[in-house]
């Protein structure tokens, strides 16, 4: 049985239309990674799994029951940036999640209960590397670092879904590899079930277990935005040779598109 | 040679340049003193500074033969209890409507049209409904400061909640929030520094209501005290009186400013945003 159900959705404002008939079953425990030129709606697509936007058209089934309309703790997030809350410290972002579920009125926790909630965030800490700066505010740590807390800060909440927006966009090469790793690992130990938007085509055949491609298949040279994206490619990877690779890289960049159009 | 925008006074010659424009000033003044006093030894415009000297003496540490107090004194806890008052209730009220009308767009769409129509209003037109309303006495003083710098602090606030990343207050969901735990977990502890910035910015403007409602109807405070010697064209007293609301804007202003840095250290940075 699928997991996640997302039957013929379509997200229109007034004369655009973002996306388009978009069909598609995930099992639980698969890494879905999306590409697609900027503009494609795969950002749209991440929102509307978050509940942040509503399907115009269709609906999403999560585990058989309609996708919740607003942010939830069942579906954790990771944006490329401002995911973490500046006002707390490593520890105190960390535990957030655990104060805000068992205590409705204060949001903290006192005594035992709260020394149970800073030795669970310690051990999720530990899990990223992050448990040398549990003192330290977000503005003290760099782009990786910030990135490990959100990602720490989100997982703590076991949610059944995690959901990436281009978490690794602003990190440089190196600290991404690392973090390439840590997701894996992450993935692996908690059996998550992950979307994660990229711009980067090789990250995305690397970590993913299915990749999706979103792009236009229809074009109306008069109006650009009448037709909204499908899902052109739904890859399990895994098998896939170099040729498709390229393929799908001229097809999504946003150059051949234009070219396309002329 | 450098670009004149590219000179920088080193730190030394930075303050001497900082303290230049003062001495000027004091030098002018005393010039011109003297040369009215000259002229006429009991003119009162541009006192000299022995009777600067006698005034202070006379207003700050000598109990009035009138009523027994020390003027001075008197004057500037009245006026400071005033300000304090007017301040804080704003405080409270920008707090509240801010974080209401920032992240609320149920409760906003019929409070924040009200809250701009009312800050378009000159406080100081409806002063005289205020002591119509509240007497003279100590409320409707209290009353027109919060009329005159509530509503700049609602708006203020309303558009810093409107500026904390959408993604936070997302995230903040997705760990389980509820309405009320966005609010005192995430956008009330990174609100309060923003309005103490608020506060620092209205204050110029609360003493400014605070003297012109003192000026108008009051027995004591520090405004009342600098239009009543006008009477009597007493420079000596009004000079010094000026300096002292000035030393005392500077002192909250400061103080303000240092204690957002010591309690929130998170909103003044330090400097290392790092990359990568």
């Amino acid at each position: 049985m699928s997991f996640i159900h997302v039957d013929n959705v379509w997200k229109e404002y007034t004369e655009n239309v973002v996306l388009e008939h978009l069909t598609l079953r995930v099992k639980k425990g698969e890494f879905v990674t999306i590409v697609g030129a900027s503009g494609c709606g795969k950002t749209t697509f991440l929102k509307m799994l978050l509940g942040e936007v509503s399907p115009s058209r269709g609906k999403i089934l999560l585990d058989g029951k309609p996708l919740a309309v607003e942010p939830g703790p069942d579906r954790g997030i990771v944006f490329q940036r401002y995911s973490v809350f500046p006002h707390l410290k490593v520890l105190g972002n960390v535990m957030l999640g655990l104060e805000l579920q068992q205590s409705r009125v204060l949001g903290r926790l006192f005594g035992d209960k709260r020394r149970l909630a800073q030795q669970l965030a310690c051990e999720m800490l530990e899990a990223v590397g992050l448990s040398h700066v549990l003192d330290k505010y977000p503005s003290e740590l760099s782009g990786g670092m910030q990135q490990r807390l959100a990602l720490a800060q989100s997982l703590i909440k076991q949610p059944l879904i995690l959901l990436l927006d281009e978490p690794f966009g602003a990190l440089d090469p190196g600290m991404r590899a690392d973090m390439h790793q840590l997701i894996l690992t992450l993935w692996r130990n908690m059996g998550l079930t992950v979307f994660m938007v990229s711009h980067d085509l090789k990250e995305s055949f690397y970590l993913g277990t299915r990749l999706l491609v979103f792009d236009k298949v229809r074009h109306d040279p008069q109006n650009m935005n009448a037709f909204g994206a499908r899902v052109t490619y739904d890859i399990p990877l895994g098998s896939v040779d170099n040729s498709l690779c390229q393929e799908i890289e001229k097809y999504s960049s946003p150059k051949q598109i234009v070219a396309n159009l002329e | 040679m450098k670009r004149l925008m590219n000179l920088r006074p080193t730190k030394p010659f930075r303050i001497g340049l900082g303290i230049l424009p003062f001495i000027i000033i004091l030098v002018i003044y005393l010039a011109a003193s003297n040369v009215r006093l000259a002229e006429n030894s009991r003119d009162k415009l541009l006192p000299s500074f022995d009777s600067f000297v006698s005034a202070i003496q006379r207003m700050a540490f000598e109990p009035s033969k009138r009523t027994g107090e020390i003027l001075l004194w008197a004057d500037t806890f009245a006026s400071l209890e005033r300000l304090a008052l007017g301040v804080g209730i704003s405080a409270l009220i920008g707090l509240t409507l801010g974080i209401i009308n920032g992240l609320i767009p149920l409760a906003s769409a019929p409070l924040s049209p009200l809250v701009r129509t009312l800050s378009l209003i000159p406080p100081m037109a409806i002063l005289p409904i205020l002591f119509i309303m509240f007497g003279l006495g100590e409320a409707s003083k209290v009353a027109l400061i919060v009329i005159g710098i509530a509503p700049f602090i609602v708006r203020d606030l309303q558009q810093r909640v409107a500026e904390i990343p959408s993604e936070l207050l997302i995230k903040a969901q997705t760990l389980g929030a509820s309405t009320w735990l966005v609010i005192v977990r995430v956008v009330l502890p990174q609100l309060i520094p923003r309005l103490i910035d608020a506060v620092r910015l209205s204050l110029g403007a609360a003493w400014l209501f605070l003297i012109a409602a003192e000026a108008i109807a009051a027995t004591e405070g520090l405004g009342y005290r600098i239009f009543l010697v006008r009477r009597y064209l007493a420079m000596d007293v009004i000079l010094p009186y000026v300096a002292w609301v000035t030393f005392l804007a500077y002192v909250m202003d400061a103080s303000l400013r240092r204690l957002s840095k010591k309690i929130f250290p998170w909103y003044h940075g330090n400097g290392v945003q790092a990359e990568g």
